[in-house]
């Protein structure tokens, strides 16, 4: 049915005749542009343009538009053109292509290359000054929402606080526990290899549990909830804010606040203690376990040294970082879902910020209580 | 057949489709001539977008056949239903536009991904489109989230058009659009199926465009295709769910054509 298209050119003195003939339709696109091209120079030099359409068996958008150019490329120098034999249903086609492409827009000023970077630089420093705001502003609505709680402890929503602390609570105690299971496990490993060196394998007790205990048990714990919990909140959050949900709920006079992020975020903060406290016992485990297969230490030698190694600062100092670390992953978590604008893309984007970011965030904070305890004297 | 072939655009036979236990078309037949506009109407949730989404292939159907141009189009999305689909266009109810490309984007992405065409070209042809769905070229560089509903629409059926198939499927292009907008669409339409000799299949609710610009009108219920034909015959039609559908209250405002 679609035929091979043709263009052929025969110029008569200053007359070009153009005979295009076959399937003028897009399947054929790349030769036609490759057609259309090859004629163009002698359009330069032929004062007037005759368009014989007579062979043209399909005719499309594609193929009507590079006619059309054609004769505007002659058209252009003032030349006459006389275009014969067009049939009636392409006629109507060559008439609509004749509207339109007559104005372009203008094209995008070529900018200095130096000014684009220095400007990309300025706008990501006042972004980071934005995000601080952000932050402190979504830090200040939880806690006017909270004090409404308090205020009005019925307008809590305690049916969606119970959900979300199943979520994010009960169902990730399974890939916690074996993480850090796995993780005390690796410690006391590589710590009884290196100390065995120079006989002091018993002290690895020690190791594992101050390590676990005040440092690693709650950094392990938070980057998995930050990785688990904090991109699901971007991405709902996100969603909801793209489809509406969340201005639907802001003019039935409810505060997304409320209702959907302080149940969020409350449920964070008591979860993460309780994953935190989970995750230790489960990396001491792990360490034990591997003391006395791998180190030859029975546990009731185990259990006596960790009696004597840690005390319960080292427990406190771990447990009391837990409930903060949850309120910097909520709040970034939902602060970056409210900030997704109308694509997917975006979508993708503040999911990747808030998981970097509650992660990076839950470093430094691990490292300003590290301060702040030892100058304490904890 | 290969009459048919020439004279139908769509062949859809005994076709079964159902979801679970529940049967949403029930042994259907329709046939859709070529360069046709044909108006589908039926009862929300009576199945006319998944009647549209089938005979695309987006839903496995449970029996019967479907021929889009000539060709059979399988039970599921398969390599024969990708060819067809070249030959079709689709415009979605919500648009569908992809949201991290610019509306000139959109329209381009068909073109670029089955043709080899230069950038220039690629803008030119754009810029067509989307005067020819009656947009400005400066529209051309917007998000889909920074359109207004009318807009997407025109967009989406610009990208729908962009390889110049020889069907196009609407699904409720009129739907949310104001009366002057959802006429101006209309025309659009009808002048683009004239110029274009395209083929139409339109699912709508919409008495005005069914009225104006169909040429043939489908009515859906219980699964069946209960009465079809030019938009005078349907309002002399005797099944009550039709008679219902034109002759109740909201449609007094209609003025057939003929009558």
């Amino acid at each position: 049915m679609a035929t091979a298209p043709q263009l052929t050119a025969t110029s008569a003195g200053d007359v070009l005749e153009l005979r295009p003939s076959g399937s003028w339709i897009a399947a054929n696109g790349s030769d036609l542009e490759t057609l259309s091209n090859a004629v163009m120079p002698q359009l330069e030099q032929a004062k007037s343009l005759k368009m014989d359409m007579r062979g043209v068996s399909e005719l499309d958008t594609l193929g009507a538009w590079l006619l059309e150019k054609l004769s505007r490329r002659a058209a252009s120098h003032d030349h006459p053109i006389e275009i014969i034999g067009i049939s009636e249903n392409n006629a109507g086609l060559i008439d609509e292509i004749r509207q339109v492409n007559r104005h372009n827009p203008p094209p995008p000023r070529p900018r200095n290359p130096i000014v684009t970077k220095v400007e990309e630089i300025g706008r990501s420093a006042w972004g980071s000054g934005e995000d601080l705001s952000v932050f402190l502003q979504m830090l200040g609505s939880l806690c006017v929402a909270l004090l409404g709680i308090v205020r009005k402890p019925r307008s809590l929503r305690l049916t969606s606080l119970v959900y979300q602390l199943y979520r994010v609570g009960w169902q990730a105690i399974p890939i916690i526990l074996l993480i850090t299971f796995l993780i005390g496990a690796i410690i006391a490993q590589q710590g009884i290899f290196h100390f065995r060196k120079f006989g002091a394998d018993s002290y690895v007790v020690d190791m594992v549990g101050i390590l676990v205990l005040r440092e690693l048990g709650v950094l392990i714990v938070a980057i998995m909830v930050a990785g688990r919990s904090g991109s699901a909140y971007t991405a709902e959050l996100g969603s909801m804010k793209m489809r509406e949900e969340i201005d639907a709920l802001s003019t039935m006079g409810l505060d997304p606040v409320v209702v959907l992020i302080l149940p969020r975020v409350l449920a964070l903060v008591a979860a993460l203690p309780i994953l935190t406290f989970i995750g230790s016992m489960a990396a001491l485990y792990g360490g034990g376990l591997v003391a006395w297969f791998y180190g030859g230490m029975g546990p009731s030698i185990f259990i006596a040294r960790l009696h004597d190694a840690v005390s319960v600062t080292h427990f406190e100092v771990g447990m009391i970082k837990a409930p903060f670390m949850a309120l910097v992953i909520g709040i970034v978590a939902c602060s970056e879902g409210l900030r997704v604008k109308g694509s997917a893309e975006s979508l993708g984007k503040q999911t990747t910020t808030s998981v970097v970011k509650s992660i990076f965030l839950v470093i430094v904070l691990d490292g300003l209580f590290a301060v702040f305890f030892a100058s304490i004297g904890m | 057949m290969d009459q048919s072939a020439e004279q139908f655009a769509i062949r859809v036979s005994d076709l079964v489709v159902g979801f679970g236990r529940r049967v949403v078309i029930d042994h259907l037949t329709l046939d859709v001539r070529r360069g046709e506009i044909l108006g589908l109407v039926g009862a929300s949730g009576g199945g006319k977008s998944v009647l549209m989404r089938t005979i695309i292939g987006l839903i496995p159907r449970q029996g019967g056949e479907i021929e889009v141009m000539g060709t059979g189009i399988g039970s599921t999305f398969d390599r024969r239903t990708q060819a067809a689909a070249g030959r079709w266009g689709v415009l979605f109810q919500q648009g569908a536009l992809f949201s991290s490309l610019t509306a000139r984007q959109n329209i381009q992405f068909p073109l670029r991904e089955n043709l080899a065409l230069s950038d220039a070209l690629l803008d030119e042809i754009a810029t067509a489109k989307l005067e020819m769905v009656g947009l400005t070229p400066e529209d051309g560089d917007k998000f889909p989230s920074e359109l207004s509903g009318g807009m997407t629409k025109r967009v989406a059926l610009a990208r729908a058009l962009a390889l110049d198939p020889a069907i196009v499927f609407l699904d409720e292009p009129t739907s949310g659009l104001d009366p002057i907008a959802a006429g101006d669409f209309d025309t659009l339409i009808k002048t683009l199926q004239k110029t274009l000799g395209l083929t139409v299949f339109m699912v709508t609710h919409d008495l005005a465009s069914l009225n104006t610009v169909c040429d043939r009108v489908a009515a859906l219920a219980d699964g069946k295709i209960v009465a079809i034909g030019p938009m005078r015959d349907l309002l002399r039609s005797e099944h009550p769910w039709v008679r219902a559908y034109f002759h109740g209250k909201r449609s007094l405002m209609l003025q057939p054509k003929a009558s």
